[in-house]
């Protein structure tokens, strides 16, 4: 009895070993199934991982390339930017440039027209002061004509002080004769604290026909507000050098032939009376 | 184009030229020269000017008394008037601009000087 027990026990043992080991195996076949589909998903998800990574780093790629194409397309516009406000800058000063010559130019015109306005002495010599005075800004100065008799230059018209205060000059005489001698201009180097000197003065400009000098335009002080000469003076100066000259012969020439025609009539007058 | 009536009074016609020269480069602008003082009244009182420019050192009637009888006039107690003078001491201006000028301009003049005057009292476009 006792054996047959010990063997019932011993083969219910087995038995719930057995059972054990079944849930066991089962168990383990369960876990190896999750395991492989587990893997299968990891699988999955990163082919899933890898495909979307690469159309991210193509997006990256692609928008990198825009953002250097529009960088290099802002470098362009800023450069045709720069290129167009320095033109800009250029026609500003071209505008400023133009509108000084324009301004020269009319000064020029206007004062070549008025010395050739009239065929009287005394009005030729008024159209010149009036140019020093108002075209160049001259405060002090006289004309000065040479007279052929003495060969000395004499003035003849003054302005800011009196004819007689200007003393005659002997051609080749100090800077102002030696100026109507060689026919060039003079132009004082320091202006600044200049007191009239009657010898040696601001500016000295040769009235000229061709190379022959006929007087002098003496220049002594200037206005207040013009400090120094500018780029039209020097122009203007030109202009008197030659258009004064021809103006003052011309009208000279004119009373005199005005005055031998009042003469000469007056003896057809006498002779025909 | 609105058309201003200018008034130049000065009496060398070298500066009124120049002037008038200047000047004719804004377009709606009559221009109208007189040769001192006791002209240019005349002629203002013919005429109704938007604009005086004038002299101050002229014969018969100098500039500052022309501003000071200008000014007196009701019809011209708002028109506006450029001094162009040689003289260019401050005290000069001052005396100027308390007779009544709304500008005043020196000699030698620049052409530009007078044309920017101009537009700016005018409100004329540069």
């Amino acid at each position: 009895m006792s054996e047959q027990d010990d063997d019932k026990s011993a083969s219910r043992r087995a038995e719930e070993f057995l059972q054990v080991f079944k849930r066991g195996a089962d168990f383990t076949q369960d876990l190896l199934k999750e395991n492989e589909r587990l893997r299968f998903s990891l699988l999955q998800l990163e082919g899933q991982l890898k495909s979307g990574s690469n159309a991210d780093n193509e997006e990256t790629i692609r928008m990198r390339k825009r953002i250097e194409e529009l960088e290099q397309q802002k470098e362009e516009i800023l450069g045709r930017a720069r290129r167009v406000e320095e033109e800009n800058a250029d026609f500003a000063n071209r505008y400023v440039e133009i509108e000084n010559e324009n301004n020269m130019l009319a000064n020029l015109y206007i004062a070549s027209y008025q010395l050739h306005s009239t065929l009287d002495f005394r009005e030729v010599l008024q159209v010149i002061t009036e140019i020093i005075i108002n075209l160049i800004g001259a405060e002090e100065f006289a004309i000065m004509l040479l007279d052929e008799k003495t060969n000395k230059l004499q003035a003849v018209m003054t302005e800011g002080l009196e004819i007689s205060e200007v003393p005659a000059i002997a051609i080749g005489d100090g800077l102002v004769g030696q100026m109507a001698k060689t026919g060039e201009n003079y132009f004082i180097d320091q202006m600044d604290n200049y007191e009239r000197d009657f010898h040696h003065p601001l500016v000295v400009i040769p009235l000229k026909i061709k190379e022959r000098v006929i007087g002098v335009i003496v220049i002594y002080k200037l206005l207040v507000q013009k400090p120094k000469f500018a780029e039209v003076d020097y122009e203007l100066f030109t202009l008197l050098a030659g258009h004064a000259a021809t103006a003052i012969f011309s009208s000279k020439l004119y009373s005199e032939s005005e005055r031998k025609l009042s003469t000469i009539q007056g003896f057809i007058d006498l002779l025909t009376k | 184009m609105s058309n201003y009536n200018v008034l130049i009074v000065e009496d060398s016609p070298t500066m009124r030229q120049l002037i008038v020269f200047a000047l004719k480069r804004i377009r709606g602008l009559t221009i109208v020269e007189a040769g001192d003082g006791v002209d240019g009244l005349k002629k203002l009182s013919a005429t109704k000017f938007d604009m005086i420019l004038t002299d101050i050192n002229m014969p018969i009637m100098d500039g500052l008394k022309l501003v000071s009888l200008v000014r007196s006039d009701p019809n011209y107690a708002a028109v506006p008037i450029v001094i162009i003078t040689t003289e260019g001491a401050s005290e000069d201006k001052e005396r100027a601009i308390a007779l009544g000028a709304n500008a005043y301009i020196t000699k030698p003049i620049q052409t530009t000087q007078i044309l920017d005057v101009t537009r700016r009292l005018l409100n004329l476009p540069a």
